[in-house]
């Protein structure tokens, strides 16, 4: 019933940690125009505007959207800002899908940004309320026991999350707008570097970054006569489950199970690890990419650390992941579920330049959030379903 | 487009202060009656969608634990709008329209009493050029109400008329906070707030939640004897700058109402959620809205104005009417922003 939609232009900014040369809304136009641009559109040819980003303490404007929508042609059209936790930067690209797909609108323009420079997101992220738990430890606090849940469980090796990190960051020197850009990144850097939420070491964290990506999606009668590649949305899923209840598994949430699952069932996807030809993952800290590995079912249980271990998620690897050099290299928090979704689009056009995978033709983009309980995937390829 | 329909509503009493409960204890036992009002069990949500704001919270990620009067186990398919729950209706209407979902929970919920709500809402503004002088939310409205008195658009009378209309027919609905037997004299009399809004101009503070279920064709006949069919909605965003807008009127209203169809044919109840009485005028200029047309039999947004739930109760208290056959037809809006920046317009019929 749903229109086939593809993604016909991506725009992203360079990834920073200090954006001073712009405001907030210099900032989303900027992405907003590189996306124009690659869609061979102008501002008239958007029909609705769909914004999203994380909590709004982390610029501390209310509703930013509001100010926002006019400096990226949203005046005088229909505007809905989502916000999903971690997991907004994917929902707002499936948000904006929705409103092709539905047969609602014909070309929808969607943006996802965070200006982390205007606030401190740790701060924002750690405030006590009356009669609440506060564990007052940002992020990295809260998913430290996590990682140390999947340690214990699956016997991965200790060094695992450092191989990843140190294979992020390799990846993001192809990468021109990744924000960190390391070029003696070895292993013995980041196992040297300071122990930050025991076992998670500060190189392996994401950075906090200024940024803002922009995607234009179309419905098949205009995408179909365009010349130039686009990417074919073949599935989009998203889960949630409460933060905490007696028995929940937060290392191995049922939300990505479910959502996984799904995602594939809707692809027509039977073997995902055969059948993507790469991946691009949220990954905010290193742990994460054997946990999803897991979480998204491209391998068994406990067995996710081996596909790092063993190379397989490297660049030249059989399942590429974080091409772009993934969150552990840029993280504008609001919009790096979009970039995910953006840069499995980029691959599977062909436009991925030098963090290219030769020949890929499908690929999976992914977001997570909150306590490992929000998730939003897609699955896009070269061709029609 | 396939045939939508609300088919259960449920909503706390707008109150000025909850005492003891916190925005998702007031949401448990709203969506609770939902789940009885339609007999659906959480389950039977293909889709869940909410509004709220984390800075009515004063939080970030305040509406995550509305995963907990959801009871999202197994695992939902669920989105948030950073918006009122009006526009998260619309995003469960979309998802419906794609095939993706046959049956949607929206709800929405704030808890504004928490801060000092006319200087919260000052964060809305322009970060850089607005905000640092912190206008708070009545005098920004304030502003709007005196060009429109002084553009001759309306007079105080026909503001204070508004509001012993809206108080008059809150007298028959429980939910709503402010209400009674008012003349335009007696609020002609009151003393200026901030000039030239009396404190019977604008709407109240008010704490509260309310959720609605949407339903697809033989699904929705199913679960109401009379399901209200949405028949059109849509929705339009200005630009914030004050200069670049007409403030005498509500364009994003026109365009919305133009778009959902709103005009076509008669409308016998309108529901609007505008906070302050020049801009309840406004909005039923911008409708269209004649004699005939019933506006706010529950009171409307001046009667009881809970921040992310009001325009949801808005279409919520339009299908009511739809339901027990008072109406036929139904117009519901929704706003947000400062001076009615944002707009919806929801079209509900009962054939």
């Amino acid at each position: 019933m749903a229109v086939l939609t593809a993604v016909v232009g991506i725009g992203q900014t360079k990834y920073e940690a200090k954006r001073l040369d712009v405001s907030m809304a210099g900032l989303i136009r900027e992405a907003a125009e590189r996306a124009l641009a690659d869609a061979e559109c102008t501002w008239r040819d958007i029909d609705a505007v769909i914004i999203g980003k994380a909590p709004d303490l982390f610029e501390g404007v209310m509703m930013p959207e509001l100010f926002l929508n006019d400096a990226i042609g949203g005046a005088y059209k229909p505007m809905l800002r989502v916000h999903t936790a971690g997991s907004v930067g994917g929902s707002t690209g499936i948000v904006a899908a929705s409103m092709v797909q539905s047969g609602i609108h014909d070309r929808v323009l969607c943006v996802a940004y965070e200006k982390q420079s205007e606030s401190n997101a740790t701060w924002a992220l750690s405030i006590s309320l009356p009669f609440s738990l506060a564990s007052v430890a940002g992020a990295g606090g809260y998913f430290a026991p996590l990682v140390r849940g999947y340690m214990r469980r699956s016997g991965a090796p200790d060094d695992t999350g450092i191989r990843v990190a140190v294979k992020d960051r390799q990846n993001a020197l192809r990468n021109p707008l990744a924000h960190l850009q390391m070029k003696d990144i070895s292993f013995e850097m980041v196992a040297n570097s300071p122990m930050l939420w025991d076992p998670i070491r500060h190189l392996e964290t994401c950075p906090s970054s200024d940024g803002a990506c922009a995607m234009v999606m179309e419905k098949e009668s205009l995408a179909s006569r365009r010349s130039g590649k686009v990417a074919w949305i073949h599935a989009t899923e998203m889960r949630s489950e409460p933060t905490m209840f007696s028995g929940r598994d937060q290392v191995m949430p049922q939300a990505t199970l479910d959502n996984a699952a799904n995602l594939y069932k809707k692809a027509g996807i039977t073997k995902p690890r055969e059948e993507l030809d790469c991946a691009e993952i949220y990954v905010p800290f290193s742990w994460f990419e054997p946990m999803w590995m897991e979480g998204m079912l491209i391998t068994e249980r406990n067995q996710g650390w081996k596909m790092t271990y063993e190379g397989a998620t490297a660049f030249d690897g059989d399942f590429p992941v974080n091409m772009s050099g993934g969150v552990l290299s840029s993280n504008p928090i609001g919009a790096s579920g979009l970039i995910r979704f953006a840069e499995a689009a980029r691959q599977v056009r062909g436009l991925a330049d030098q963090h290219q995978i030769d020949g890929a033709k499908k690929a999976l983009g992914h977001a997570y959030g909150g306590g490992s309980q929000y998730f939003s995937t897609w699955i896009v390829s070269s061709q029609k379903p | 487009m396939r045939e939508v329909a609300v088919v259960g509503f449920t909503q706390s009493p707008s109150l000025r202060r909850e005492p003891d409960r916190n925005e998702i204890e007031i949401l448990i036992p709203v969506i609770e009656a939902l789940r009885k009002q339609t007999g659906l069990s959480s389950k039977d949500f293909d889709f869940v969608c909410s509004g709220s704001s984390d800075y009515l919270a004063g939080q970030s990620f305040a509406f995550v634990s509305g995963l907990d009067a959801v009871g999202a186990w197994p695992p939902v398919c669920e989105s948030h709008v950073e918006m009122d729950g009006a526009w998260a209706l619309y995003e469960a209407w979309v998802k419906i329209q794609m095939g993706y979902a046959d049956t949607a929970l929206v709800y929405g919920f704030g808890k504004p009493s928490m801060g000092d709500l006319p200087l919260t809402m000052a964060l809305q503004l322009d970060p850089y050029v607005m905000m640092p002088l912190w206008p708070d939310a009545i005098s920004i409205a304030g502003l709007q109400a005196r060009h429109c008195l002084d553009a001759g658009l309306m007079k105080p009378e026909d503001m204070a008329a508004a509001a012993v209309r809206d108080r008059g027919h809150a007298k028959s609905n429980p939910y709503a906070q402010v209400k009674g037997d008012y003349t335009v004299a007696q609020i002609l009399a009151e003393p200026f707030l901030v000039n030239p809004l009396r404190r019977s101009d604008c709407a109240p503070i008010s704490d509260g939640a309310s959720a609605i279920v949407l339903a697809a064709g033989d699904r929705a006949r199913k679960l109401c004897d009379r399901p209200a069919w949405i028949r059109g909605i849509d929705h339009i965003c200005e630009p914030m700058d004050f200069g670049v807008r007409d403030l005498g009127r509500s364009r994003s209203t026109e365009i919305a109402a133009e778009k959902a169809g709103a005009g076509r044919d008669k409308i016998d109840v309108a529901e609007l959620s505008a906070p302050f009485t020049h801009q309840e005028i406004l909005v039923e200029r911008a409708l269209g809205l004649s004699a005939k047309t019933k506006v706010n039999p529950s009171g409307g947004a001046l009667a009881g104005n809970p921040l992310m739930a009001v325009g949801l109760s808005r279409i919520g208290e339009c299908a009511t009417r739809i339901w027990s056959g008072e109406a036929d037809r139904a117009v519901a809006h929704a706003t947000s922003g400062p001076c009615l920046q944002q707009n919806l317009v929801c079209v509900l019929e009962g054939n």
